[in-house]
């Protein structure tokens, strides 16, 4: 659901606004709306999200209603419309998956994490959810992390203990 | 030893860089098209090969470029779906990611093929890495002079745009593909008007699967005729299998169509066997959206001959004693899979993926998934499992896409053949929480139990 209550004032910057204008020109003249999915990845990239405001100026940015985008990210479910983990986790919850242990790894990170589906480690560090087939089904379990969705294939319950080890360390270097 | 078409370099290092690739034979076909052939003559081959379209529908792909109106004046573009989302399958991503030249010379010669000149793919976003890698092989292909203006002087222009998806498996459906393209919500059109009249931005277009395009470069250097003599009647061609679930050696597979399903299963150039020498239960053949198969109708037809891997032999018997080749999503279970929690893992998928534009889609997914929640957690009893297949037949056929037949589906054919499963689960509420049904009479009849 889009939120209202929560929002995020943005400003893009220069670099953004290039890169913006680059994809423009993938698409014939006037037919610039194409340019909102690769748009949104991009702002979901920089900001972690996608509030109300940086969708109205991306509309903005295109020239079309505010609407329009609001449609388009409520459809697609790798836009989040609420703040999330600086890390997020994506499990495959889909059938090949599950034949070789994926529920048990999403209840292994629930139990590691000590959060639920889709909420947010107090220190803001972390969320996970599951998603439906990533198109890796001969090495799950899988999960995947934005904003690059690196793939993390074969998982164990020790491969994903390694794995948080790994990116909060990771997270204190930075 | 399967001869090999598409993966035949693959592990080859530095495969993925142009170099490499041309090395080994790269781009011939692009020479070949753009210097001896009229698009025409390509879009000949492409049809005399008898390669079916590989993304699962299965329709063949030269008499789809055939169909693309050619008006005056108006822009023809070629849309590559490679929103790899059909559970089971995920040979698209392994090809993209290991050899994503195969791809770009495949975009070259089908655009040349259909005078494109722009043509985008789309990839799901979930594969980023997949979109950086395809973004280089344009950049290095562009650089070598095989995109962009006059491509090896013959006169034709070419770019190639990748487009990123957002997360819906809906877009793996053409017309709704077209639509995410446009920057608007994954929602199919209604056909006619087919996008070989009116596809992307009201423009003639083609949408291929990216194993189908990827296969035009073998079609091409070899000629239409050689691709057709590797495979039976009208299964022509190598295909890529995806196989997953319970066996020794997952992964991708590229077979010559016509390899039987046993020897798929067990020989050890393929799935190495049923992991934990397990015997088998069910087989789901072509993604999860084909019926499912019990492991006597998996290796063999109701007529009792040898089930082989073609499209032809997989859908022996129809939907009731046979299945479909699909996209070559493979799904192996094991005697200790339970069916009942399979089909309602698959119905929450449909339901979670349902665009919501027709009303049994819509309603008929979750309340399909309602009910197998029942008979899986508890609380369903008998008519519950006519309420289900009466659900699934008024899905079947009454949506714009076939999104709505792709959940019925695996349920109809879940209750056809594990029908005293589902009995066994409402009969035995607390007892199926803890233990699975198992084999019963679908035992697979050709391994012995060690």
């Amino acid at each position: 659901m889009l939120s209202v209550q929560e929002n995020m004032i943005v400003e893009f910057s220069a670099e953004m606004f290039d890169q913006f204008a680059e994809i423009k020109t993938r698409y014939p003249e006037g037919k610039h709306k194409s340019a909102l999915l690769p748009i949104l990845h991009l702002v979901q990239a920089e900001y972690g999200w996608l509030s109300a405001d940086a969708m109205a100026k991306v509309a903005e940015f295109l020239a079309i209603q505010p609407i329009e985008v609001f449609e388009v990210a409520t459809f697609y479910t790798m836009f989040f419309l609420q703040p999330k983990g600086k890390y997020v986790l994506e499990v495959c919850r889909t059938g090949p998956c599950c034949l070789v242990g994926a529920e048990e790894i999403m209840a292994h990170i629930e139990m590691r994490l000590g959060v639920k589906e889709g909420e947010v480690t107090p220190d803001g560090m972390f969320s996970w959810r599951g998603v439906e087939c990533i198109a890796a089904c001969g090495f799950g379990p899988v999960l995947q992390i934005g904003p690059k969705y690196t793939f993390h294939e074969g998982l164990t319950k020790e491969s994903v203990d390694q794995l948080i080890a790994d990116l909060k360390q990771k997270a204190q270097t930075n | 030893m399967t001869r090999k078409l598409l993966l035949t370099h693959i592990d080859v290092p530095g495969i993925e860089s142009f170099d490499i690739y041309r090395q080994k034979g790269g781009y011939r076909s692009v020479e070949k098209a753009l210097k001896t052939m009229s698009p025409e003559d390509v879009v000949e081959e492409v049809k005399k090969s008898g390669l079916r379209g590989r993304g699962g529908a299965g329709f063949p792909t030269g008499m789809k470029w055939g169909f693309l109106a050619k008006p005056e004046g108006v822009p023809r573009y070629l849309v590559c779906n490679g929103d790899e989302s059909e559970p089971g399958t995920f040979k698209d991503r392994f090809l993209m990611t290991k050899i994503p030249h195969a791809l770009i010379e495949g975009m070259i010669v089908s655009s040349y093929a259909l005078g494109a000149e722009v043509s985008y793919i789309y990839v799901r976003g979930e594969m980023m890495p997949q979109i950086r890698i395809l973004e280089k092989a344009i950049a290095e292909a562009k650089a070598a002079g095989f995109l962009g203006k006059n491509i090896l002087n013959s006169g034709y222009d070419l770019e190639i745009y990748i487009q990123p998806g957002g997360g819906a498996y809906i877009c793996g459906e053409e017309t709704a593909l077209l639509e995410s393209l446009e920057g608007k919500r994954g929602n199919p059109r209604i056909k006619p008007p087919f996008p070989a009249v009116s596809g992307l931005y009201g423009c003639p277009t083609v949408v291929n699967n990216v194993e189908s395009i990827a296969a035009t470069v073998p079609i091409i250097n070899d000629g239409g005729e050689e691709y057709a003599k590797i495979g039976i009647d009208r299964s022509t061609g190598t295909k890529l299998i995806s196989a997953s679930g319970n066996i020794n050696r997952p992964g991708v597979y590229e077979i010559e169509l016509g390899v039987s399903v046993e020897e798929f299963i067990y020989s050890e150039e393929y799935c190495g066997g049923i992991a934990g020498g397990k015997r088998l239960k069910a087989l789901v053949a072509g993604g999860s959206s084909v019926p499912v198969l019990p492991a006597n109708l998996a290796l063999k037809t109701a007529k009792g001959e040898l089930r082989l891997m073609t499209y032809e032999s997989l859908a022996d018997g129809g939907f009731v004693t046979g299945s479909s080749m699909g996209s070559g999503g493979f799904i192996v279970y094991d005697e200790d899979q339970c069916i009942v929690r399979n089909t309602l893992n698959f119905t929450r998928f449909y339901h979670h993926e349902s665009c919501g534009q027709c009303s049994p889609c819509r309603e008929g997914t979750g309340w399909m998934e309602k009910l197998l929640q029942r008979i899986e957690y508890g609380g369903a009893n008998m008519a519950d499992i006519n309420l289900l297949w009466d659900i699934q037949k008024n899905i079947d056929g009454n949506t714009i896409c076939p999104l709505g037949d792709a959940s019925a589906w695996p349920v109809a054919s879940a209750i056809r053949h594990f029908r005293d499963e589902f009995e066994w689960h409402i009969l035995n509420p607390e007892e199926s929480q803890n233990r699975n049904f198992g084999l019963a009479h679908y035992a697979d009849p050709l391994v012995p139990v060690s």
